[in-house]
């Protein structure tokens, strides 16, 4: 059957990765080549890489980087961050990346997720949402621009409407809970996910492999990604795996 | 040499960055002559059937395949590429395939939506085939997937794997010196190397 997907997410500024990875007689993890290689080795399903270049003129290099990653790596891997045009897909597809990930262009524009799954088809769209809950209206309302700009967009009608276009998954990631550790939001996550006929992928919150487990049991998620946890070691994915497993979440687990 | 046939459909960067880690020589290419002249051929795809079907066709490449299927030459189908060798598609309703194989391309059934569509992931391999392709893989390995639709093949035997989504789907088959996967061996890690191996060994 279809396993979740166990997903770290890797921030690249300048074609090298911004949070290190600790680990004993262990190169430093700088390359996001070599980050990419230990993460497939430590069992990851598959890779995000978010692009934080500030500069959007430093982007070859970007480029660069994922033609290095993609002649090396063999599991599924996305790209994100700054993507606005389909001449931006277009490079990142070609230099070898599977999946785009569109945020901010897409609420600003949402024709463009209409337009790049035409073009290169709904399996390689992506589409990040970041949502963070009005207590008063009682929903979850989508924010842009690193999160700074609330739209005022119901988050449900937002996922519906990125469905309808052509989105391939979307990658929820809940404001409210992103950096606490406190686990994450399972209630927007169950909400969209029951909402949506494409897979969500959960973000934001992830401190113990419990939380995995309840964004994934409870919250319906079809992936969990998650970053510092990972980079630094505080869960390994194997184990994590295991505790999946042993609490019945299908999950692959590599030698 | 192995052929990539490059007709405009999705990445096939995957699949040579695949072979050139397996040390096996390869060009991407459109060029029919040296199609014809490979020693095998591999037709990757992503993306909608219609528009790949026209795409083959409007660079002639759709009679260069079939040609080559009558023949001897070993040919890996690889997702959109697996579901172009059948007859039609539910996607495209107003474009017909290849037609090496009879049978219709269907949309994944989902279970009145209480399944996800597409299908992504890694799932499990239920072999039916133990040889050619997948030699020395164990069944119930996994490998990645990312489609709606599936092909079911007239000829139930030509069937080399199953997986389990909702229902049992077919999504590998195996004829003479044909192998087609819905799966992506190019993304599958060692599992699909060791797959794409095989293919290669031939």
């Amino acid at each position: 059957m279809l396993t979740k997907r166990i997903i770290p997410c890797l921030d690249v500024d300048n074609g090298r990765v911004v949070k290190g990875i600790n680990f004993i007689n262990l190169v430093d993890a700088g390359d996001p080549v070599e980050s990419a290689a230990q993460y497939y080795q430590l069992g990851a399903d598959e890779l995000v890489f978010l692009d934080i270049t500030a500069s959007s003129s430093n982007r070859n290099i970007t480029l660069d980087m994922v033609k290095s990653v993609a002649k090396q790596i063999f599991i599924p891997f996305t790209v994100g961050g700054g993507i606005r045009t389909l001449d931006d897909i277009y490079k990142i597809l070609d230099a070898g990346a599977d999946k785009i990930s569109l945020n901010s262009a897409a609420v600003n524009d949402p024709d463009l997720i209409y337009q790049a799954a035409n073009k290169f088809g709904s399996q390689c769209v992506v589409v990040a949402i970041d949502a963070k809950r009005n207590n008063e209206a009682d929903n979850w309302e989508v924010f842009v621009n690193g999160g700074r700009i609330n739209k005022h967009i119901d988050v449900i009608d937002w996922a519906n409407e990125v469905e309808n276009l052509g989105a391939g998954e979307i990658l929820l990631t809940s404001m409210d809970c992103d950096g606490s550790k406190n686990g994450y939001d399972i209630e927007l996550t169950k909400k969209v996910s029951e909402n949506a006929g494409i897979p969500i992928i959960a973000s934001g919150g992830a401190g113990r492999k419990n939380h995995f487990l309840d964004v994934l049991e409870r919250g319906k998620a079809d992936a969990v990604l998650a970053a510092s946890v990972f980079h630094f070691n505080e869960i390994s994915i194997q184990e994590l795996k295991k505790y999946l497993r042993e609490n019945n979440i299908p999950v692959v687990l590599r030698d | 040499m192995i052929a990539v046939v490059d007709y405009g459909a999705g990445n096939i960067g995957s699949v040579k960055n695949a072979l050139d880690n397996l040390s096996q020589e390869s060009v991407v290419t459109s060029d029919a002559d040296i199609i014809k002249r490979a020693n095998k051929i591999i037709l990757p795809g992503v993306g909608a059937f219609g528009d790949a079907a026209r795409k083959l066709s409007a660079l002639g490449l759709d009679r260069v395949i079939v040609d080559s299927c009558r023949g001897e030459t070993p040919l890996l189908g690889i997702c959109l590429g697996l579901q172009l060798m059948f007859e039609c598609s539910e996607e495209s309703a107003d474009t017909t395939g290849l037609g090496v194989f009879k049978g219709q391309v269907k949309r994944i059934p989902d279970e009145r939506h209480s399944l996800k569509i597409p299908h992504i992931g890694w799932n499990s391999l239920s072999l039916a085939q133990y040889d050619g392709i997948f030699k020395d893989v164990n069944d119930g390995a996994y490998v990645y997937f990312v489609h709606s639709f599936y092909a079911e093949p007239e000829d139930a035997s030509i069937i080399s794997a199953y997986t389990d989504y909702g229902a049992k789907i077919p999504i590998a088959f195996s004829y003479k010196h044909i192998h087609l996967t819905q799966f992506h061996p190019e993304k599958s890690g060692e599992t699909g190397l060791r797959i794409l191996e095989n293919f290669v060994n031939i």
